[in-house]
């Protein structure tokens, strides 16, 4: 039973990191109705500018390089945005979708280029500052607990700014419909905007995450990541926001008791085996909306 | 008068054709002359894998409008199902028998595989269409990196069926030319422009009466058969093939490929494959700046593609267009004269 609690706390832990990129895919797919495949080189963006801001002086405190890391972020966002995904607004998806590629190898190379390829020593002085603690006999992790508290107050913020505040009801109505939106005086450039800034701050906050769940990063570190909080975008519905959230925490959760009671070798294939059953069962993902086809 | 099959291919696609033989044409004077550099003499053979590869992407993206984020994976079934055959093979037969039955029974396995990620096709469409392709590549990587006969993590030694460019390359320049004929063949008969208005508007295909669940099993099936082809003659042309490589990033080079080359173009994802596979190995003089190079080229041309000033330039510039401009020129000038 201990063992069971144990799994499923640290495939909650991973799963609220998934939950947070898995947001940024969503949110910029719902809104602006392309695949942002340089999504996951942002969280490695993220967690360079937090080492490079710690690494600056010795009394800079964690939390600061965590604002810096944000910062940074939200502004490589909208710039992507600006420069590369805007002049695209009308083109092909395809054509879009190997944009943000192009963009993602291109992250990845101006960091293999200013960092080198050798992974570097990710750590923060809060992540000691929180001592473990045991419920029973299940430990956990300091780590572990600030991402589970802050993942909850940040899903708990953004539901409340799409539902409750003027631009979250702006961007509902865009990936509505972005022509009825524009007429009712909504600028879809300026949502679009936010959506990524948003996005782009939530992938930083998961950097700080999964950099101390796995203590290194390096230039390839945001592809992985990426990729499956993609599936987990994909597995909840993609578009929808709670479904983002549930299927980045399903996925922790179901790769952490995968690798504990399974195999570890085996918990990738595992992980897309569900994914791909549960979407032939249910084509939209778990909560995304059927859609009709019109004759 | 019924004109003979190979007329009518020929007439109707020579561009293709003659790029192609004087492309190979062209590899195998360098090749067999020793004119090319180290890098190019190795890239001849896995870059006419590259070709068959993109074509018969292109068959699902281009022609069925389906996103596939999962040829490498087909592709890897493929190479490690042949080349297991094709070493045991290796010790009674020589290689110019091994390697053609290796292949098609590589690219039959990878059929099979195709058949079953096709099935969720028919349920699927777009970006969920597009993860589940990923998640079947993924799940192949994971199975093939696990499996004991295959190497696992070390990757299968291939040294024992390793060939040099010199004994591969015609084997490329027929796999080549049969995907391409069979592609361009399909493209231009009853059966593509079936797949191509299921593409175009599935219900209405439907009506029409053309079966869609067959369509799109054909093309997974006829497209990874293909890819699993290219894949054994990749692994002959390396020594050493782990299944790690053929991850999503491989399919997604193979989907630039195609999209740079041109949906549903034959011609242009050839054209695309070997200006993509040997551009970098043409910039390895600045090693480090070549990926570098090569994603800014990406967002170039993809952002230039999309600005309606270029695509009106473009548009112009075709070969017809070139020739009446200059035929065009003597007649406007004789004209001014008149008047």
């Amino acid at each position: 039973m201990t063992e069971f609690i144990q799994t499923l706390v640290s495939g909650l832990s991973l799963g609220s990191i998934y939950a947070l990129i898995a947001l940024g895919y969503t949110m910029v797919y719902g809104i602006a109705k392309m695949l942002n495949f340089a999504h996951g080189d942002i969280i490695m963006v993220g967690a360079y500018s937090v080492i490079s801001t710690v690494a600056l002086s010795t009394n800079i405190p964690g939390i600061v390089a965590v604002v810096v890391s944000i910062v940074v972020c939200a502004v490589l966002g909208v710039t992507i945005e600006f420069l590369a995904y805007r002049p695209l607004r009308k083109a092909p998806s395809l054509s879009v979708l190997i944009t943000a590629i192009g963009v993602s190898y291109l992250l990845q190379n101006l960091a293999l280029l200013i960092f080198g390829s050798q992974q570097k020593s990710f750590h923060l002085d809060f992540f000691d500052a929180i001592k473990p603690i045991y419920i029973g006999d299940v430990l956990i992790n300091g780590i572990t607990l600030i991402t589970l508290v802050v993942t909850i107050l940040i899903m708990i913020a953004l539901t409340i700014f799409i539902n409750g505040t003027r631009m979250g009801k702006a961007m509902r109505a865009v990936s509505e419909d972005k022509e009825a939106a524009e007429l009712m005086g909504i600028s879809v450039n300026k949502t679009i905007t936010v959506t990524f800034a948003i996005g782009s701050i939530l992938a930083a906050v998961a950097s700080v995450f999964y950099g101390g769940a796995y203590k290194y990063i390096k230039p390839t570190t945001g592809s992985m990541p990426g990729i499956k909080a993609f599936t987990a975008a994909v597995f909840g519905g993609i578009g929808s926001i709670p479904g983002a959230m549930l299927g980045g925490v399903l996925l922790g959760v179901i790769e952490q008791f995968a690798k504990a009671y399974i195999s570890t070798l085996w918990s990738d294939a595992i992980v897309f085996l569900v994914l791909v059953i549960v979407l032939v069962v249910k084509p939209t993902g778990l909560l995304g909306k059927k859609i009709s086809e019109k004759v | 008068m019924k004109t003979s099959f190979a007329k009518r291919f020929f007439s109707r696609n020579a561009v293709t054709v003659y790029l192609l033989v004087a492309f190979y044409v062209l590899v195998s004077v360098l090749l067999y002359g020793g004119g090319l550099s180290r890098q190019l003499y190795y890239m001849a053979v896995p870059l006419s894998c590259y070709i068959v590869l993109a074509v018969s992407l292109n068959l699902v993206v281009g022609l069925l409008g389906e996103l596939s984020l999962g040829h490498a994976g087909f592709m890897s079934v493929g190479l490690f199902s042949g080349c297991l055959l094709s070493i045991k093979l290796s010790t009674v037969l020589p290689i110019a028998v091994s390697l053609p039955i290796s292949m098609i029974v590589g690219g039959l396995l990878a059929a099979v595989i195709g058949l079953l990620v096709g099935l969720p096709a028919l349920r699927l469409k777009g970006d969920y269409l597009a993860i589940v392709t990923l998640g079947c590549g993924e799940i192949i990587k994971n199975v093939i990196t696990n499996l004991d006969v295959t190497g696992g993590a070390l990757g299968l030694n291939t040294l024992p069926i390793y060939s040099d460019p010199e004994t591969l390359l015609p084997f490329g320049i027929l796999l080549v030319f049969i995907t391409v004929i069979v592609m361009m063949n399909l493209k231009n008969s009853r059966h593509g422009r079936a797949i191509t208005a299921i593409r175009d508007n599935r219900i209405a295909a439907e009506a029409s009466g053309v079966n869609v669940t067959y369509y799109k099993l054909l093309v997974f099936v006829l497209a990874a058969f293909f890819a699993g082809m290219a894949g054994v003659l990749y692994g002959h042309a390396f020594s050493n093939v782990k299944a790690t490589t053929f991850d999503y990033n491989m399919s997604i080079e193979i989907l630039v490929i195609v999209v740079l080359g041109g949906m549903g173009s034959v011609r242009g994802s050839i054209i695309a494959a070997i200006l993509l596979r040997t551009l970098p190995e043409l910039l390895r003089e600045v090693s480090d700046y070549r990926m570098l190079a090569y994603s800014v080229l990406l967002i170039a041309i993809m952002l230039l593609n999309a600005s309606p000033k270029f695509v009106e330039l473009k548009g112009r510039w075709t070969l017809k267009n070139v020739l009446a401009f200059f035929k065009k020129k003597k007649t406007a000038s004789a004209v001014e004269k008149g008047e």
